[in-house]
C-alpha cells in the first residue's frame, strides 16, 4: 500500500463521507442533459466562488468608512500592489455573475425546468437572481463615489414614495436622516455579511435539490410532464440512457466555467477597474448619476414613465413580477417542456429581453436627461448664421444663452429631451412657435416670464430660419388670405 | 451519548418525563430568543424612533442675509445638524435659496422631487433642471416639465438676527417632507 494511499485512508475512515462523496460525483445523468446548454448553473457558482475570494481580498483594505471609503478605493487602485487588478476582477466578476444568473434563468425557463417536481428549485432560484441583484446594487454603494452617493438618493426616494411607511422605510433604508455614514455601514453589512451568507444557504440548498432530484432532461417535443409519472420515467431514462455526472458530464462544466473565469480576468486587465468617480460630496452638484450596465433599463423605465402611473407602477410593478416568477411553476406545473411547443413562453421571453435591451440602449445616451452645458459648449452651426440678418444673429444668441440647446439639439449637438430644430420652420408657422415659446406645453416649460418680447421676437425670427434651403417655411394659409383680404381694402396700408 | 437500555413498556413514564423537560427546553430557549429580540428590534428600528415626530429637525443657519442679493437664486451650504466624524463629506447638504424681496425668501431642496438628483439652476432661463430624469422648476419651485409628481420641496425658513435660517435635517423625498413647507406644488398647467 502506497502511503498516499494510506493517508486517504486515514482521513476516510474518520470523516466518513468518501461514499457521499462519490455517489454524488457519479450520479447518473440523462446522456442528453450532458449538453453545453446545461453549463450556466456551475458557472454562476464558480463566478460567486470568485466574488466570494475578491471579495475577501479587498475587505483586507477597503475601509467601511463615508470619510475614508472613497479614499481606501484610490489607495487601492493606485498603491496596493496589484489591488487594480483585483478590484477590477471583482466589479467585472459582478457583472459576469449577473449576466450569468439571466442567462441560466432563461435556459431554465425555456427548457420548462421549472415544473414538476422542480418547484422549489425554481422559486429558491428567483431568490438567489433576487440576491445577486441586491450584491450588485450594494456592490455600487461601497464604491462609494457621487453614482453611489446619488443611486442611493434615489433607491430612498423610490421607497419615499410607499403609502404610510415611506418616511420610516427612508429612515431604516439609510439608518438616519440623510446619506452619510450609517448609510454605508449598513450597506456593507449587508453587501459582505447578511446577503453573501444566505446566498451561500439558498445555493446550497438548490444545489442540493438539483443533485436529489436530478438534473432537468433534455424536453423532447410531445414528452409531456405527468406528475403521477414523471418520477419514475425519469428514473427510467437515466438508467437507460444516462451517464455518471463524473467525469462523463462535467468535462463541458469545466470547460465552460474556465472559460468565464478567462473572460473576467480579460476584460479585468484590459478595461481595469470600475472607478470610483467624483468624491460623495453633496455640495458638487456638477454631476450626472448613472447607475451600473444592470440597472440602466430600470433607469430609462423611471424617466420614460408616465408621471401619473409612476409611484403606483415602481411600487407594485416589482411585487407583482417577482409574485408571477414565483408562481409560475404552479400555474404550468405539468405538460410540454419543450421550447418548440410553447410559443407564449418563448414570445414573452423574446419580448422582455426586447424590452430590457432597449431601454438599456436608450439608457446609454439617455435622451431624456437635459445637456446641462450644451448652452455653453455647443457653438451654433456656422451654416444657420451665414446670410442672416441682425435680428436672426441675435435671435441665435437668445436661444443660446437662455440654455433652449440643453434640451433642443441643432446641427446634430445638444439635448435631446425635446425635438430636434434643424427643420422645426417647416413644422411651424411664426404664430405657432411664438405661442410654443411664450406658453411652453407639450413637456415643455412656458419661458413667457423669462423673455422680453424682443428676445422673442429674435428668437423666432431665428427659428423662423430653421428649414432646409429646398423646403420653404411653414405658413398660415388663412392668414396670407386675410392680409391680402385686408390690402385689398385698404391699399395706402404699408403692409 | 450512552447506549439505551432495552426496555419497552415499563419506561413509559420516564420517556414522558424526558418529553416534558424537552419541552421546557423548548420553552427556555423561546423565551431567551424573545428577551434578544426586544433589544435587537428596538436597535434596529433606531433610525425610526429616533426620527419619529421630526426629531431630526434643527434651525441651521444658510449664513448672512446679505450673502443671498434680491432677486436671485444662489447655493448655499450647511452642516446637517445630525451628523458624525465619520460621514466625511457627506454631512455637507447644498440647498439653493432664493431671495424674492427684502425678508421674503425660498429655500429649495437640491433634490428633484422625482428621484433625489441634485437639480441645477439656470439664471438665465430662471430654471431648474436635473441631470437625472429631466425634471425642469420654474424659478419658485414649481413644476415646469418632466417626470416630477410636485414642484421642489421647500424648507421652512426664518430671519433672526440678520441670519437665514432653515429648519433642515432629514433627506427630502415625498414621505419624508413632513416639516419642510408644502411646495408650491403640483403642475400648474
Amino acid at each position: 500500500m502506497s502511503r498516499l494511499k494510506r493517508i486517504g485512508d486515514w482521513f476516510g475512515q474518520r470523516l466518513q463521507i468518501g461514499d457521499t462523496v462519490l455517489e454524488t460525483a457519479e450520479h447518473r445523468v440523462p446522456r442528453q442533459s450532458a449538453s453545453w446548454w446545461y453549463v450556466f448553473g456551475s458557472a454562476a457558482l464558480t463566478i460567486f466562488i470568485l466574488q466570494v475570494f475578491t471579495g475577501i481580498m479587498l475587505a483586507l483594505i477597503y475601509v467601511p468608512s463615508a470619510a475614508e471609503a472613497w479614499n481606501s478605493l484610490q489607495y487601492l487602485n493606485h498603491d496596493v500592489t496589484l489591488g487594480w487588478f483585483l478590484r477590477a476582477v471583482h466589479g467585472w466578476g459582478s457583472n459576469f455573475m449577473v449576466a450569468v444568473v439571466l442567462i441560466h434563468m432563461c435556459q431554465v425557463f425555456l427548457f420548462g425546468a421549472y415544473k414538476f417536481p422542480r418547484e422549489l428549485t425554481w422559486i429558491v432560484g428567483i431568490f438567489l437572481l433576487l440576491m445577486t441583484l441586491g450584491m450588485a446594487f450594494t456592490g455600487q454603494v461601497m464604491r462609494f463615489d457621487q453614482d453611489a452617493y446619488w443611486g442611493l438618493g434615489i433607491g430612498a426616494s423610490i421607497l419615499g414614495r410607499t403609502p404610510l411607511i415611506g418616511g420610516p422605510a427612508v429612515h431604516l433604508l439609510l439608518g438616519g436622516p440623510i446619506i452619510a455614514g450609517d448609510t454605508l455601514s449598513r450597506f456593507f453589512a449587508l453587501h459582505v455579511f447578511v446577503i453573501p451568507g444566505l446566498l451561500i444557504g439558498f445555493v446550497s440548498l438548490h444545489l442540493l435539490m438539483v443533485l436529489k432530484l436530478g438534473i432537468n432532461e433534455w424536453p423532447m417535443p410531445g414528452r409531456l410532464v405527468r406528475r403521477a409519472t414523471y418520477v419514475q420515467e425519469y428514473h427510467e431514462l437515466t438508467r437507460k440512457d444516462g451517464m455518471p455526472f463524473v467525469p462523463d458530464a462535467v468535462w463541458k462544466d469545466m470547460f465552460f466555467a474556465s472559460a468565464v473565469i478567462f473572460s473576467v480576468l480579460a476584460c479585468a486587465f484590459f478595461f481595469g477597474p470600475y472607478g470610483p468617480s467624483g468624491v460623495p460630496d453633496p455640495t458638487i452638484i456638477q454631476t450626472v448619476p448613472k447607475p451600473d450596465f444592470f440597472f440602466q433599463w430600470l433607469y430609462a423605465m423611471l424617466a420614460l414613465l408616465p408621471p401619473e402611473i409612476e409611484t403606483p407602477l415602481i411600487l407594485i410593478g416589482p411585487v407583482a413580477g417577482i409574485g408571477f416568477l414565483i408562481l409560475l411553476p404552479f400555474l404550468s406545473n405539468e405538460g410540454e417542456k419543450s421550447w418548440k411547443r410553447r410559443p407564449v413562453a418563448v414570445v414573452t421571453l423574446l419580448l422582455i429581453a426586447v424590452a430590457l435591451g432597449t431601454f438599456t440602449e436608450l439608457a446609454t445616451f439617455s435622451p431624456w436627461s437635459p445637456v446641462m452645458d450644451g448652452w455653453s459648449g455647443d457653438p451654433v452651426p456656422v451654416q444657420y448664421l451665414n446670410g442672416r440678418s441682425p435680428l436672426e444673429r441675435q435671435g441665435s444668441l437668445v436661444f443660446q444663452v437662455k440654455q433652449c440647446r440643453n434640451c433642443h439639439s441643432i446641427g446634430g449637438t445638444g439635448g435631446k429631451r425635446g425635438p430636434d430644430l434643424d427643420r422645426v420652420a417647416n413644422n411651424m408657422t411664426h404664430d405657432q412657435l411664438v405661442r410654443q415659446v411664450i406658453q411652453g406645453g407639450g413637456n415643455m416649460p412656458a419661458y413667457g416670464k423669462n423673455l422680453t418680447p424682443a428676445e422673442v421676437t429674435a428668437l423666432v425670427s431665428f427659428l423662423e430660419t430653421l428649414h432646409p434651403a429646398n423646403q420653404p417655411a411653414a405658413r398660415d394659409a388663412a392668414k396670407v388670405v386675410v392680409m391680402q383680404q385686408e390690402q385689398n381694402a385698404a391699399p395706402a396700408n404699408p403692409r | 451519548m450512552s447506549p439505551e437500555p432495552a426496555k419497552a413498556a415499563d419506561e413509559k413514564p420516564d420517556l414522558s418525563r424526558r418529553d416534558v423537560f424537552a419541552k421546557i427546553g423548548l420553552l427556555l430557549n423561546g423565551i431567551a430568543v424573545t428577551i434578544l429580540a426586544v433589544p435587537v428590534v428596538g436597535y434596529l428600528v433606531s433610525p425610526i424612533l429616533r426620527g419619529s415626530g421630526g426629531q431630526y429637525k434643527r434651525w441651521v443657519s444658510l449664513g448672512e442675509l446679505e450673502e443671498f442679493p434680491e432677486g436671485q437664486t444662489r447655493l448655499a451650504k450647511y452642516i446637517n445638524p445630525i451628523s458624525n466624524k465619520w460621514d466625511g463629506d457627506t454631512d455637507k447638504i447644498p440647498c439653493w435659496v432664493r431671495r424674492v424681496a427684502g425678508e421674503k425668501f425660498q429655500v429649495f431642496a437640491i433634490n428633484c422631487a422625482h428621484l433625489g438628483c441634485p437639480v441645477r439652476w439656470f439664471a438665465q432661463s430662471g430654471l431648474f433642471m436635473c441631470p437625472c430624469h429631466g425634471g425642469v422648476y420654474y424659478a419658485d419651485g414649481s413644476r415646469a416639465s418632466g417626470p416630477p409628481p410636485r414642484g421642489l420641496f421647500e424648507y421652512q425658513y426664518k430671519v433672526e438676527n440678520g441670519q437665514l435660517l432653515i429648519e433642515a435635517g432629514e433627506l427630502p423625498t415625498l414621505s419624508t417632507t413632513a416639516s419642510l413647507a408644502k411646495g408650491s406644488g403640483g403642475c400648474q398647467g
